[in-house]
């Protein structure tokens, strides 16, 4: 009953292979692997890294934020703190989150290849990533930057007496890792499916990682750019975006924005793909509209290029470009809300469990959706004026990358921990982490909405005493949140060593990847697997038979 | 504890109006969307007796239906909120105008009366009033939460804001775009008074001549009277009148002669020439203050009143 055929009888799974993992235990096999599964953990241990510093950034905001005077750090500080957790959390964290971990880890296994396209390439990309990492870090420890993650000119380029140039040039650095990881996975999605695996046949990750790729080849090269010219401005004074040089501070916006709206999807349409993959498998269910999903991610890839200047209804940038931007922003809310309808219409008449990763998906449809839906507060050009540059913007878009995103990216990590580890988590505890991870960032985020709306500007370290009760309950809630990464963290290291068995195919899914044994041995296959049949072929009456893989 | 700011200028129920649509279509999409999905994860969860046959759904159907109403309805909500936003952005021929100069970190206001404040600015209840900004240093954004108006203050070049107030009062007004080190403390209040006690406030605080009068004054020390005067040798151009009226440029080409355009003329080297004219102009790019740059374009806007019983002009050129 299996979607996808090997062409031998899958009995080899029973002598247990050596797995990629027991290849070799040196540090040296390690470092300079090819393996894409090896180079997936890799970036999991150092994106958690950069997590751990940039969590602990809002930790202590978030401790600032209980007193409206402020005693706790001074608004140096503060200011350098918003900046190292903007920066680490967006291009350290986020945007290599879901696509180089589980990306690497799984897209050569769901198309039934051996590897990416590029193995070397893909090694590398994770080197340039670190030598980033260790510009940033420089920066932080030497004093840090003041400047937001949002680098805005003339005060970056200019008035800061921060290291700007030194985080910029990580941001820069990093930003050739996310293009040479985008082209590798285009390459690979294009050469290497396996015999059979025609283009709509391909499991929907595959399309939202796809999408996501063809933005971050596109994209990052103009935030590339962008930086590049700010620090001439700023090291030679070579008049570009200050005024008093002859230069035009707004531009630095349009080329900022024309790259960091496109990387709003980078961080959204990889989590999208790891629910489209959720769902079907916990609901029994073929997904609902195939079609519509694998084509609204295309769309938002392309239509997520023309949006840029919804940032800016306020920035004195033309009435007349800002209609534009409305409508297009409104219009490139249509494919997400699609998604949302077909993944709940995939549900219908199916066998519904409630494992973790259900849990982590019914938490993003939620989470997600009240982000999409404020954000057409923030497209709609009336509302936006007052809204702007305040906490409903925070709390909008941690909706989205957190609601979103790490709820997507935590999902996945627990659906694929059986295959990278070949051991099951404790599943009592992760539906415990799943339930206090949804209600502690509800009660950070929510009160956001309000305080937003009351007119608390974003980026400030005192406030007038009014806004207090609701900055207390956001610190509550992330107080809860903490705890709701904390315990994913200690259950994931016990199941290591603890944790039972998985066997290839605990969840009984229908994707490549898991018909080969866990964790998988390091060429993925024995032998080269042939497809045959469309994904997510899945059928609510199995359990009376369940599947023998 | 309040929920909602409260409503002290003439587009802030306008404002409130869209936001409370938005709310109710929010919470329409919500009951929508997660009505199904508690009900399908509760009825076909594993193990319960439910009808399981493979549905025969109209997909494409489903997909028009679901695709097409949330774009109408958004291309509805558009329409609403840019119909206001020009409203918000277009300030009102009969608005009168205040000067406002941010920079690292404090709020400079000057009305054209001469009265000049810092992080606090007075206004009279009713009236359209128009804010002229701009920044000395970094953008800064001017923002009145009670008001709904928010506007980016930025360097070379002027932005405006207006707004009629509607409630007498004192409101917060705080810098919303990040500036550097005291950002937060870029906080100021806005007065709004009863017409009365506003002349009152404006006479007892207003210490000298008007902003024109104060540009007339910066005519002469800067040297511009030496050229446009009346009396002077250098062929340039009269600037009586030409406030607001194109200007015909070198090239066949004509502008405005608006704010931006004056302060073009004063500060950059390269500007476009007034044709027929020879660039002799110097530029005075590092001798005027951004409050200097204001007051002179006071004054070359008073120089083209048709009615000129304020006829500041210290020379007696007229
Ligand atoms: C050395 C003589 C000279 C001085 C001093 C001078 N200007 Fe001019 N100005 C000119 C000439 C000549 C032109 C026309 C050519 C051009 O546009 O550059 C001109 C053009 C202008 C214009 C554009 C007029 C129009 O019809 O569009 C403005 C406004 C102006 N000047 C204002 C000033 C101000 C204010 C000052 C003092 C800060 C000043 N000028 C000082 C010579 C001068
Ligand atoms: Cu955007
Ligand atoms: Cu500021």
């Amino acid at each position: 009953m299996n979607a996808i055929e090997l062409e031998p009888s899958p009995a080899l799974q029973e002598e247990e292979p050596g797995n990629y993992l027991s290849e070799s235990h040196t540090v040296a096999s390690w470092l300079l692997t090819t393996d894409h599964k090896r180079i997936g953990i890799l970036y999991l241990y150092s994106i958690l890294f950069f997590f751990i510093i940039a969590s602990f950034a809002a930790a202590t905001m978030r401790l600032e934020l209980l007193n409206p005077q402020g005693s706790l750090v001074l608004s140096e500080t503060y200011n350098k703190l918003f900046t190292i957790h903007g920066v680490l959390m967006v291009w350290f964290f986020l945007i290599p989150s879901i696509p180089a971990v589980l990306g690497n880890f799984t897209i050569p296994m769901m198309i039934g290849a051996r590897d990416v396209a590029f193995p070397r390439l893909n090694l590398l990309s994770w080197y340039i990533f670190i030598g980033g990492g260790l510009f940033a870090l420089y920066s932080i420890v030497s004093g840090g930057v003041d400047t937001g993650w949002t680098f805005y000119t003339p005060f970056s380029s200019t008035y800061s007496n921060t290291h700007v140039i030194a985080m910029a040039a990580g941001v820069f650095v990093a930003g050739f890792s996310t293009i040479i990881t985008g082209l590798n996975f285009m390459v690979t999605i294009h050469k290497m499916r396996a015999p059979g695996l025609t283009w709509f046949r391909l499991p929907l990750f595959i399309w939202s990682l796809y999408s996501t790729s063809l933005i971050m080849v596109l994209a990052t090269p103009v935030l590339a750019i962008t930086l590049a010219l700010l620090s001439l401005e700023r090291f030679w004074g070579i008049g570009i975006f200050d005024p008093k040089l002859g230069g035009d501070p707004v531009l630095f916006q349009h080329l900022f924005w024309f790259y960091s709206h496109p990387a709003v999807y980078i961080m959204i349409l990889p989590g999208m793909g790891v629910i489209s993959e959720i769902i079907p498998c916990f609901a029994r269910k073929r997904i609902f509209g195939y079609y519509f999903v694998a084509f609204s991610s295309v769309a938002i890839a392309v239509l997520g290029f023309l949006v840029w200047g919804h940032h800016m209804f306020v920035s004195s940038q033309s009435v007349y470009a800002g209609l534009i931007f409305s409508l297009l922003s409104f219009i490139v809310s249509v494919p997400s809300a699609i998604k949302v309808f077909n993944w709940t219409a995939t549900l219908y008449k199916g066998s519904i469990s409630f494992e973790t990763p259900m849990l982590y998906a019914f938490g993003f449809i939620g989470l997600f959706t009240i982000g999409g839906l404020t954000g057409l507060f923030l497209a709609s050009l009336g509302a936006d004026v007052h809204l702007h540059d305040t906490y409903f913007v925070i709390a909008h878009f941690h909706y989205i990358m957190v609601g979103g995103m790490v709820m997507a990216f935590m999902g996945g990590l627990h659906y694929w921990w059986p295959k990278i580890t070949g051991r099951m988590y404790p599943e009592f505890m992760g539906k415990i982490a799943a339930l206090v991870t949804f209600i502690g960032f509800n009660l950070t985020f929510f009160p956001q909405f309000l305080l937003g709306y009351l007119g608390m500007p974003r980026r400030y370290h005192t406030y007038p005493p009014e806004f207090q009760i609701f900055h207390i309950l956001s610190t509550a809630g992330a107080s809860i949140l903490g705890v709701g990464y904390l315990l994913p963290l200690i259950y994931f290291i016990y199941s290591l060593r603890y944790g039972k068995k998985a066997g290839p195919n605990p969840w009984r899914a229908t994707g490549l990847e898991w018909q080969t044994s866990s964790p998988p041995p390091k060429d993925n296959f024995l032998r080269t697997p042939v497809v045959k049949r469309a994904p997510y072929d899945y059928s609510p009456f199995e359990e009376e038979h369940p599947q023998n893989v | 504890m309040r929920l909602f700011p409260s409503e002290a200028s003439s587009v802030a129920p306008e404002v409130d109006h869209l936001v409370l649509f938005l709310i109710g279509l929010s919470l329409i999409f919500i009951v929508l969307i997660f009505l199904p999905l508690v009900y399908f994860a509760f009825k076909y969860r594993r193990g319960t007796k439910a009808d399981r046959t493979p549905p025969r759904l109209a997909q494409w159907k489903l997909e028009v239906t679901w695709s097409i109403i949330p774009l109408l309805l958004m291309m509805g909500v558009f329409a609403w909120g840019a119909s206001l936003y020009f409203h918000i952005e277009r300030p009102p021929a009969d608005a009168f105008e205040i000067n406002v100069v941010g920079k690292q970190w404090m709020w400079k206001v000057e009305h054209q009366e001469g009265v000049r404040e810092i992080n606090a600015i007075h206004v009279p209840v009713g009236r359209s009033v128009k804010l002229v900004m701009t920044s000395q240093d970094v953008i800064h954004s001017f923002f009145i939460p009670d008001f709904r108006i928010k506007q980016d203050v930025v360097p070379g070049k002027y932005t405006t804001e207006w707004f009629n107030a509607a409630k007498p009062g004192s409101y917060y007004l705080f810098c919303s775009q990040f500036c550097g080190t005291d950002h937060a403390k870029m906080i100021g209040r806005i007065t709004v008074m009863e017409p009365p006690a506003y002349e009152s406030w404006l006479a007892s605080n207003s210490s000298g001549g008007t902003l024109a009068v104060a540009g007339a004054k910066l005519f002469t020390e800067l040297g511009c009277s030496g050229c446009h005067g009346a009396n002077s040798k250098v062929r340039a151009p009269k600037l009586e009148g030409i406030y607001g009226k194109p200007v015909p440029l070198e090239g066949s080409v004509f502008q405005i002669a608006d704010d931006k355009y004056i302060r073009d003329c004063i500060l950059q080297e390269n500007h476009l020439h007034v044709a027929g004219f020879q660039p002799l102009m110097p530029t005075f790019k590092g001798h005027a203050s951004e409050e200097e740059l204001m007051e002179l374009i006071a004054y070359i806007k008073s120089l083209g009143r048709t009615n000129p019983e304020e006829d500041v002009n210290l020379e007696g050129t007229k």
